[in-house]
């Protein structure tokens, strides 16, 4: 079994979810290289030398990469594919917007979303926004594969990798970069924080959403949301926490004005302690809290704030 | 424009879904069904673009048995021409639809096709990218704006994990929509009226020449492991108290 692990970067700094891909591509059980695709990335190739278990990195390093388009990413991973049993990505925005496109080139059904990894053609994934994990067995010859970061120990960094300058492929010229507006903030990254404050609809304003980031702030916390919040516009796109949005499980993830929809509750059940703040005592978020404090956020969240500044 | 639109009839979001007592599946029968909420999006798309001139047919598909024919017409009474049934009642997987979308294709083609990112029963996240790599057509995924200009170009709008990003596709294209690229409208009664009496053209997978045979076989199907329970705390002071000493988490 030979696996290539699609690595995720910026083309300065690679993504900590590849880490966690790494480690579900070696529970495959055979060896694990990792494809740097970008451009100017030659750092990001470095980095990924490091990951323990990685035993080559292929640095694909061209202009034609510079925004991570599908069509040229999926001719070049389409490629590689000969030399590999198993390609495997994050469940992330951009592992999901490429590797389905990857496996239809080589006629294989995607196994989307893995959770574990049960045998090197058997997986376990969530289905119907996680009130339900199906197993499935693939029986196509070869695997393409999302893995979920959180489902999956980030590897280490103890490798010393070789890294292997591959060719590029040209640009098919079906779409054309314009522009990306990445949400700027210095506070940790939502799928790899600690602890995160995500707020709802019962914020009520985007001017009282900023009870939410103080106290993210205070804890050195990410900000989540929830759908109804980002639809509100309190807060952008990128923290939307759910069964369409990001998955998450930090070691504490706090709720506030949150009801708790089965849609909601596919990003978050997964975190180690759940608190829950809404005033409504029958909100379905309270049965999965581990803390609930029945109380109003406009009360609770700057006696919380201040009781953790003191 | 011609716009093809690729709707799932699906399990309704607001349904807490049973597991079989055997692990077999989970049980859909006597279930409230719906349009996949993502595709509902897509349907309205193709519809705006008509009202304002962008488009000028909007043909909805659907890959299922007998009774996915009520959320095509659904989407007829929302304001689509007309209605494809890729008539089955075997499970259809991503790829096999993806193909069977394909075979629609080549004798329609449309200039877009618009497909939900996701449909929210088995949450692949797949059929438009696999759609577009077999078409060899570029694709747009997770769209929240899209603008189709005189130069059989759309420009759109993504959503991705750090922010937003805007790119320019040639046509035909493939686009799978995010959920605020729009807020759907309800079929009014005339219009449901109305949608009776369009055209609804059935045609099977054998017909199409596509084999669906699954790729994946479902092993078994499981409850996810459960919380054990909380508590209510009566005050902040205690929240904070737990958070420190049991939670450990502060
Ligand atoms: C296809 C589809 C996909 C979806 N994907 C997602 C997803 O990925 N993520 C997601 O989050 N949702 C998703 N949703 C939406 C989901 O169904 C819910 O509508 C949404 O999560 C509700 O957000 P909310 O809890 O903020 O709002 P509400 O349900 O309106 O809850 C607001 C809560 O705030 C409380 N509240 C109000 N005022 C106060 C106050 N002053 N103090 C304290 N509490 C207060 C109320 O008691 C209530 O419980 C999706 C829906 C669909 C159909």
């Amino acid at each position: 079994m030979r696996a290539l692990v699609i690595a995720e970067h910026d083309n300065r700094h690679i993504k900590p979810a590849t880490h966690a891909t790494v480690t579900a591509a070696l529970q495959l059980g055979g060896t694990v290289d990792i494809l740097v695709a970008g451009t100017r990335c030659a750092a990001v190739a470095d980095q990924a030398a490091k990951i323990t278990g990685v035993g080559k990195v292929l640095l694909a390093d061209d202009a034609v990469f510079a925004e991570f388009l599908a069509e040229p990413l999926s001719t070049l991973i389409v490629g590689l594919a000969e030399d590999y049993d198993a390609l495997v990505a994050a469940a992330s925005a951009a592992g999901k917007n490429i590797m389905p496109r990857v496996a239809a080139f080589l006629d294989v059904q995607q196994v989307s979303d893995v959770i574990a990894v049960v045998s090197p053609d058997t997986f376990v994934r969530p289905i119907y926004a996680g009130n339900a994990l199906a197993t499935v067995r693939s029986n196509d010859k070869k695997r393409v594969i999302t893995a979920r970061a959180t489902a999956f120990e980030a590897a280490t960094e103890t490798g010393t990798a070789v890294i292997e300058a591959i060719p590029t492929v040209s640009d098919p010229g079906l779409s054309r970069f314009l522009e990306r507006r990445v949400t700027e903030s210095v506070r940790p990254e939502l799928t790899s924080a600690r602890v995160i404050v995500a707020g709802g609809r019962g914020i009520g304003s985007d001017s009282a959403f900023s009870l939410v980031s103080q106290l993210a702030d205070i804890l050195g916390g990410a900000v989540g949301a929830s759908r109804a919040a980002v639809d509100a516009g309190f807060i952008p796109n990128d923290a939307q926490v759910g069964q369409t949005g990001k998955i998450v499980a930090p070691d504490l993830y706090i709720a506030v004005g949150i009801s708790g929809a089965i849609q909601h509750l596919a990003g978050m059940k997964d975190s180690k302690v759940i608190v829950a703040i809404n005033k409504d005592g029958d909100a379905p978020i309270f049965q999965i809290a581990d803390y609930g404090l029945v109380a109003d956020v406009f009360e609770a969240v700057p006696e919380l704030i201040d009781s953790l500044n003191a | 424009m011609k716009v093809l639109v690729a709707v799932k009839r699906v399990v309704d979001y607001n349904v807490k879904i049973r597991i079989k007592a055997d692990k077999s599946g989970v049980d859909t029968a006597n279930l409230k069904m719906s349009m996949n909420p993502f595709d509902e999006i897509a349907v309205e798309e193709a519809i705006r673009w008509k009202e304002q001139g962008k488009a000028n047919e909007v043909i909805v598909l659907s890959i299922g048995p007998q009774s996915a024919q009520d959320t095509l017409r659904t989407a007829l009474a929302m304001g689509a021409d007309r209605a494809i049934l890729v008539k089955t009642d075997d499970e259809v997987q991503p790829l096999a639809v993806a193909k069977l979308i394909k075979a629609v294709a080549k004798t329609e083609a449309p200039d877009v096709i618009l497909l939900g990112k996701q449909a929210i029963d088995d949450d692949s996240n797949q059929t438009g990218q696999m759609l577009a790599a077999l078409l060899g057509w570029p694709q747009g995924t997770f769209v929240s704006s899209a603008t189709p200009d005189e130069n059989h170009r759309i420009t759109v709008i993504r959503e991705i994990d750090g922010g937003l990003e805007t790119l320019s596709l040639v046509c035909p294209c493939v686009l799978t929509t995010d959920l605020r690229l729009n807020e759907p409208r309800y079929a009014s009664l005339p219009n449901i009226m109305k949608a009776k009496k369009k055209p609804l053209d059935v045609t099977t997978p054998a017909d199409l020449g596509v084999d669906t045979t699954p790729r994946l076989t479902l092993l078994k199907v499981e409850e996810p492991p459960t919380r054990k329970a909380g508590m209510i705390v009566g005050s902040v002071s205690e929240l904070v108290e737990k958070l420190k000493n049991e939670a450990k988490v502060l």
